[in-house]
């Protein structure tokens, strides 16, 4: 069971939900949330000491005036996890969460024992434009998402109360509408990833496409890649078995090393 | 009451049937469906359009500011602006608005409006607006920080305009080491300041204090709409402490005059539907980006969405009294009527919607300017009669 408390750094209060034993893995989210403890969440935490905060301007966290930019949100986790006294911890960030794990690994390289970024944000190429979260409806949004139907139909049906919806919307073009979705400061220190890294990809990806990961993998040489056929942005959702395992032993694999 | 002729100038020969698929003619209508030829003959025809307002006998010209949309080819209303000040010597030129958030530097902003006052000897109305939505995907322009942007922008253009240089100016968006603007406006202390807006709390907050008491300007609205505004302005203003003059109130609306009702109607119908349902259509993404309006106004927006998004015909658009249309009588009786509910000086007449043509816009106009004009503009607040 997680346990689902507030947590309050510095004057900002942020909901926190915590379970399992092991090694600490920080899991950071994207542009949606993480309105609930979704199944590879679960999983994870019967090997793991699972942390799942909910960041500054999402879901029940609060708002905090000085939040302007990804640096501020980075910064705040530095002093989440000085205030929680963990010195090492694994990360896995998805989409806006993958950008944030990268910004936060540059900043204290020896505090992250591994990252694993799921369709992250972060970075922009030429060649590919990440899809137009801003411009899409509800129903795009799902589309947009998922590779499989039966997951569309199911966001679509089950929308996010309409007052979570408007923050994390808001919070999201805060942080990235522009530059959209990426620092340009970002892949300038992406050589200070010495940590294992690990690159997870649904090779559907409508928001951050499959170049993203390629090009990832050129910026971050020994970064593992898996790329998901048959899936979207979401693989820890659309792929969720696939995902623990590979996750898993990656973790386990970086803790040995 | 002043009354203005408004322009917008839309791209009135853009191909309707080529485009009827696209869900927009705004921010990713491929700009293929522009023929310069075309652009340089609806530039010179609008321009002459407004010149005439000045024989005519109209207190103004406006024009505004949109981008990347067929809507309304001024991407720079100052280019029209400077163009009209050349070729006008009386009447007042409103630039309806700049956007000031979307420039890098609001000094340009302070530059070339003053640059117009001088040029014109003191004849510049300043509009400051934020740009509609769609503007904020067509810049890239955080709309979290519109308002913010917006409000820092004004200080540094008023200060730009009012306050000997050289100064600093140290902002959160903006910093310049040295403010010294050359040249300064011709009016004093600056141009008139107007706030040009769809209607929002925020905004009359701000343009109603009693420090700016700048001009509120409901667009394009019905009617009820304008008044529960207006309205909300004055109350705002009596909050604060004080009485609202009917000068600080204004109403850009559409009118089209011809000999009888029938025909008006039945030559404003389809220019007018194809702006009202096709030149201001956009997906609602699109026109409201996340942090552009405060989240208690999207969501009574996101209430209201279906009458916002419903396709409107001519005559329940006169029902609305989102249009005054008909013959000049009772264009006249429209207008006393609601400026007799309402109570605003100024009137923003939209003589020109959609792609009505040449020949209808001027005998519109003309007529309007013969049966209409003088007695509206006869129009006079008792309060301005004791003042």
């Amino acid at each position: 069971m997680f346990e689902d408390s507030v947590l309050s750094v510095k004057g900002c209060n942020i909901r926190f939900r915590r379970s399992g034993q092991g090694p600490a893995v920080l899991y950071l989210h994207g542009a949606n949330g993480v309105p609930s403890v979704q199944p590879f969440l679960k999983e994870l935490s019967k090997n793991f000491d699972v942390l799942v905060p909910e960041h500054p301007g999402f879901g029940e966290s609060d708002e905090p005036e000085w939040l302007e930019n990804m640096h501020d949100m980075a910064y705040f986790y530095l002093d989440l996890l000085d205030q929680l006294k963990i010195d090492q911890v694994h990360v896995i960030g998805s989409s806006l969460g993958g950008w944030l794990a990268m910004e936060l690994a540059i900043r204290q390289p020896n505090r992250f024992l591994s990252l694993s970024l799921i369709g992250s944000a972060g970075i922009r190429i030429p060649e590919a434009q990440p899809g137009d979260i801003f411009l899409w409806s509800p129903e795009k949004s799902a589309e947009n998402t998922f590779k499989d139907q039966k997951l569309v139909d199911w966001a679509i049906a089950n929308p996010l109360d309409q007052d979570t919806t408007l923050k994390n919307r808001h919070t999201t073009a805060l942080l990235a509408w522009a530059p959209r979705l990426h620092s340009p400061m970002l892949s300038k220190w992406l050589h200070r990833l010495k940590m294992p890294v690990q690159l997870v990809w649904g090779e559907d990806d409508r928001i951050m496409p499959v170049a993203y990961a390629n090009a990832f993998k050129r910026l971050i040489p020994h970064a593992q890649l898996s790329v998901y056929p048959n899936c979207g942005h979401l693989p820890q959702v659309e792929k969720s078995d696939d995902f623990v395992q590979l996750v898993t032993s990656f973790i386990n694999k970086a803790d040995h090393s | 009451m002043k009354v203005i002729l408004f322009h917008l100038m839309s791209y009135a020969d853009l191909d309707f049937d080529a485009t009827k698929d696209y869900e927009t003619v705004w921010l990713n209508l491929p700009n293929r469906f522009f023929d310069p030829v075309k652009g340089n003959a609806l530039y010179n025809r609008y321009l002459d359009e407004l010149e005439s307002a000045e024989p005519l006998g109209f207190d103004g010209v406006a024009v505004n500011e949109h981008h990347q949309t067929a809507y309304g080819l001024m991407p720079s209303p100052i280019v029209m602006a400077s163009a009209l000040a050349r070729r006008t010597k009386r009447v007042k030129i409103a630039i309806l608005g700049s956007a000031l958030p979307l420039r890098e530097h609001p000094l340009t902003v302070a530059e070339e409006h003053a640059m117009i006052d001088v040029l014109s000897g003191g004849r510049l109305i300043s509009g400051f607006v934020r740009g509609i939505g769609a503007e904020y995907h067509t810049f890239g322009l955080n709309p979290t920080i519109s308002h913010d942007r917006f409000h820092e922008a004004h200080d540094l253009i008023v200060q730009a305009w009012t306050k000997p240089g050289p100064f600093a100016f140290t902002g959160h968006h903006y910093n310049h080491e040295y403010v010294n603007l050359w040249p300064r406006p011709f009016q004093q202390p600056h141009p008139p300041i107007w706030v040009p807006s769809q209607g929002s709390k925020e905004t009359i907050d701000w343009a109603a204090h009693p420090d700016r008491r700048y001009t509120y300007l409901q667009t394009f609205s019905p009617a009820k709409v304008v008044g529960k505004y207006l309205k909300s302005y004055r109350d705002t203003a009596e909050a604060f402490g004080y009485e609202a003059q009917d000068s600080q109130l204004g109403w850009a609306v559409p009118i089209y005059v011809a000999d009888t009702d029938e025909k008006a109607r039945h030559e404003a119908k389809k220019p007018f539907e194809l702006f009202r349902n096709r030149l201001l259509k956009m997906p609602f993404e699109m026109l409201l980006p996340p942090g552009y309006s405060s989240r208690s106004s999207l969501k009574g927006i996101m209430a209201a969405k279906a009458s916002l998004t419903q396709e409107l015909t001519l005559e329940l658009a006169i029902d609305m009294g989102m249009i005054i249309c008909g013959s000049p009588e009772t264009v006249k009786d429209s207008i006393t009527e609601y400026w007799n509910d309402l109570r605003f000086d100024n009137l923003l007449t939209m003589m020109h919607f959609g792609n009505l043509s040449e020949e209808l816009t001027k005998n519109s106009m003309h007529l309007f300017a013969k049966k209409v004009l003088p007695q509206i503009q006869a129009l006079q607040s008792e309060t301005l009669v004791r003042a």
